[in-house]
């Protein structure tokens, strides 16, 4: 065999890496459209991670979002990025023996997050079971779509699902952009200018609380809730994935207001409040009632308890 | 110095007067404290009782009208259908035969409409105990500030306590049903939310 088989034509020796850097970057210029190729754009594509930006990077991101919304939407939101409070670990208490199925909490969570109304997304999922039948883990017994004229009806009871805001989220662990995280105060949030919409994060999840949009999320303009926050309601993406916060908007307040659907629900089912404040609602449900949490045995911890008041 | 000493008793005796005085009414304004402080009710703001239009007060008519205890068909109040333990009570267990603007307690005390969870408390003592807690009930408000309670007539009428049912609103769209609308020109869903009466209270944000 000849041994000039391994000259490069040119007689110039070029490495393999060096290379494989220069196709990777030339090909990565024809991958950018030229049409998109102004200040924004390029600002949106290098935005650093939420949690790495300081308080300027934070803010200027925010206007940029701000300007690319009215654009879009022609609503002029105000994005806030209110940080958790300290000494708070928010948690949720629902009494399965008050709620009736009404689904005022779904709609009342669509409104105020800002829900795509077509491609439809609901972040609770109202459940309906059988009375008497093995329940409690197996939602496939289940069904969301019962719709009889008058609810409750005799033989059914209801169990609203939504995000857990668990512990030790196994969404988190798979997310390969780190753009779902849990906060401080315990709230699971999304980025969805990092979220890559691959939905791992909803094969992991063992309670189906993450939604997905599959198509461009449409509002009508009168109905959009222009108080927003970055890791919550604002609108989001065609190809991200979002869910329940807690209303974050509105319980990282200071006071803060209840989640909509705690205000929202007709009985009263719904308790809200701060874990590590012994006095809270929540804490009143967990030491006095007997309290359950969803798979428990899955080791998520959730922070929101199902109960049975008499 | 004899006078001074005189001066000073003066000064002292007057001194007391006033405490005493300042004791007499401190005492008193405890107390008043205490009796509307009705044991341990949160400090929270409860919105007048949900009264039928131009039903109060009730003394406007029943003022002259003679006392009457007997159970019977009512010549008035025909909206009003007692479906709770009715075998057991009657009007007058709850309401006041000689001042009927007030509700009257088993004890003989009177209290007045705006704090009728006293009543219902004497049986219902555990939903009472929730409710104080704020886990009985429908709660509005701030988690962490002022906090919005509602009187158990509120959501119960009180002659007839059991929840009604409700329509639901409608069920999300199975993926079967699934049509792809998402061209710019069909109208975007309104929310349903929009279409339940406002007597249930939507918002009941304020």
């Amino acid at each position: 065999m000849p041994k000039n088989n391994a000259k490069n034509p040119c007689s110039k020796k070029v490495r393999r890496r060096t290379f494989l850097k220069g196709a990777a970057l030339g090909l990565a210029s024809f991958a950018l459209p030229p049409a998109h190729a102004d200040a924004t754009f390029w600002e949106s594509f290098f935005q650093k991670h939420f949690r790495e930006m300081n308080e300027d990077e934070l803010k200027s991101v925010i206007s940029r979002l701000e300007e690319e919304y009215r654009e879009e939407y022609d609503v002029q939101f105000n994005i806030k990025a209110t940080k958790p409070i300290d000494g708070v670990q928010y948690g949720y208490g629902l009494d399965l023996s008050r709620c009736i199925g009404c689904r005022r909490c779904v709609y009342a969570c669509v409104e105020e997050n800002n829900q795509s109304r077509d491609p439809q997304i609901h972040w609770i999922s109202v459940l309906q079971f059988e009375k008497g039948h093995k329940w409690v883990n197996i939602f496939e017994e289940a069904t969301k779509y019962y719709n009889p004229h008058e609810v409750p009806e005799e033989e059914f009871f209801y169990m609203p699902v939504q995000c857990q805001q668990c512990e030790n989220p196994p969404c988190v662990k798979v997310c390969p952009t780190k753009a779902t995280w849990k906060e401080r105060d315990g709230i699971t949030v999304v980025d969805y200018n990092w979220c890559i919409g691959c939905r791992y994060c909803m094969a992991a999840c063992p309670y189906g609380a993450r939604r997905f949009n599959w198509g461009k999320p449409r509002v009508s303009k009168e109905e959009y809730n222009a108080d927003v926050h970055y890791l919550g309601n604002r609108p989001r993406y065609k190809g991200v994935v979002e869910k329940c916060t807690f209303c974050i908007q509105r319980t990282r307040e200071e006071p803060g207001r209840y989640p909509a659907c705690v205000e929202i629900c007709p009985v009263g089912a719904r308790k809200f409040g701060n874990l590590l404040d012994p006095h809270s609602e929540i804490r009143y449900c967990i030491e006095n009632k007997r309290v359950f949490r969803l798979k428990e045995d899955l080791n998520t911890s959730p922070k929101f308890y199902y109960f049975f008041a008499t | 110095m004899v006078f001074n000493m005189q001066k000073t008793r003066s000064i002292k005796a007057t001194g007391w007067k006033r405490m005493g005085f300042y004791f007499v009414l401190s005492a008193v304004l405890i107390m008043s404290a205490n009796l509307f402080a009705a044991d341990d009710i949160p400090d929270y703001f409860v919105p007048p009782p949900p009264f039928s239009e131009d039903i109060f007060p009730c003394s406007d008519c029943h003022a002259d009208m003679e006392v009457n205890e007997t159970r019977r068909e009512l010549d008035a109040h025909e909206d009003i259908v007692l479906k709770h333990a009715e075998g057991q009570r009657w009007c007058l267990d709850c309401h006041n035969p000689n001042d009927r603007d007030k509700l009257r307690l088993v004890s003989g005390q009177l209290i007045s409409f705006e704090e009728s969870y006293s009543l219902c408390g004497q049986c219902h003592g555990t939903i009472f105990r929730d409710w104080k807690a704020g886990v009985h009930g429908k709660r509005t408000g701030y988690w962490n500030g002022k906090k919005q309670y509602r009187l158990c007539v509120h959501c119960h009428n009180p002659h007839s306590p059991r929840f009604k049912p409700l329509e639901p609103l409608p069920p999300p769209i199975r993926p079967d049903d699934l049509k792809f609308t998402q061209s710019q020109g069909t109208e975007i869903p309104k929310n349903p939310l929009n279409s339940i009466p406002t007597s249930e209270g939507k918002h009941a944000k304020e």
